[in-house]
């Protein structure tokens, strides 16, 4: 059975999307994605679309429960490289990609969800004034 | 080209593909078409039992294009203007596919009758 790999990186997912979903294998990586997020605690989730010529609104509610269930977890979502026409398109069919954040790569993306990271931290910090043990150790 | 189940619909939109590349059509309305041709392929599958999909190439004075026909003989739409609108859906989807799908094109047309089907044609030019 076809599979889309999901790498690790560090605190994040990778995943790269090169084929043309279809039910079975876009439902596969839904649930593979959220027990990797649970199992590894991740805090954030970059689908890279750089080979993907088209989204529609079937793919896209896949992109969109991806985003809300790794919320859910506490895990941010980056779509990454998604093509300009692809874009363009995306726009005019009148899809909302909720909760999903758009990077131009994956590089671009990762700073994102470092970014974001470090604000959640902050806000925390805030909240734990007397927090000692700040040091997450693994 | 008979659309039955799922594994039909990449063919046929590699199928869409290769006639817009033919008459030289732009990377963003080929986007477009596809994107419009996949979402209607899928209705055709997910509410009309499947059906047929054809492809024609338009040639007039002005302008080159495609035309695509979907035609099936499912349950029918029984409110063609609440199914139009951006939202609507029976299938606890998103109800983007019809309306969205004619915003993408350049024209749209939808014919259905209860219990008989429904075909919906558009064309997208090649400029427009
Ligand atoms: N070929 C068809 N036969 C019967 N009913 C249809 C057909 N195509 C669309 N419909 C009806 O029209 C509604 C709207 O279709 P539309 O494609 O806009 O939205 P959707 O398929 O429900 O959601 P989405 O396309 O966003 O996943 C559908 O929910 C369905 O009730
Ligand atoms: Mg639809």
């Amino acid at each position: 059975m076809e599979k889309i790999p999901i790498l690790r990186m560090g605190q994040f997912l990778l995943v790269t999307i090169q084929v043309d979903l279809y039910d079975q294998l876009a439902e596969n990586l839904e649930s593979d994605l959220v027990n990797m997020v649970k199992t590894h605690n991740a805090a954030g989730v970059l689908i890279d679309v750089s080979s993907v010529s088209i989204i529609d609104s079937f793919m896209g509610r896949i992109l969109g429960n991806i985003a809300t269930m790794s919320k859910i977890m506490d895990a941010e979502t980056v779509v990454v490289g998604m093509q300009p026409a692809v874009a363009i398109t995306l726009v005019e069919l009148g899809l909302p990609l909720k909760g999903v954040h758009a990077a131009l790569n994956v590089e671009k993306g990762m700073e994102l969800l470092n970014s974001k990271l470090l604000l959640n931290k902050n806000e925390e910090d805030e909240d734990l004034e007397h927090d000692d043990n700040s040091d997450s150790s693994e | 080209m008979v659309i039955v189940k799922e594994q039909d619909v990449v063919p046929f939109r590699n199928r869409v593909k290769e006639a817009a590349v033919k008459i030289g059509m732009g990377l963003v309305n080929q986007t477009k078409l596809i994107t419009g041709a996949s979402e209607l392929v899928r209705n055709m599958l997910k509410y009309g039992k499947g059906g047929v999909a054809k492809i024609e190439i338009l040639s007039t004075s002005r302008d080159r294009g495609i035309r695509l026909i979907f035609e099936d003989k499912g349950p029918g739409i029984p409110d063609i203007k609440k199914a139009m609108q951006d939202g609507f859906t029976t299938g606890r989807s998103m109800g983007l596919g019809l309306p969205g799908t004619k915003r993408l094109m350049s024209e749209f047309e939808i014919w259905s009758e209860i219990n008989k089907g429904t075909t919906v044609t558009v064309v997208k030019w090649k400029n427009g």
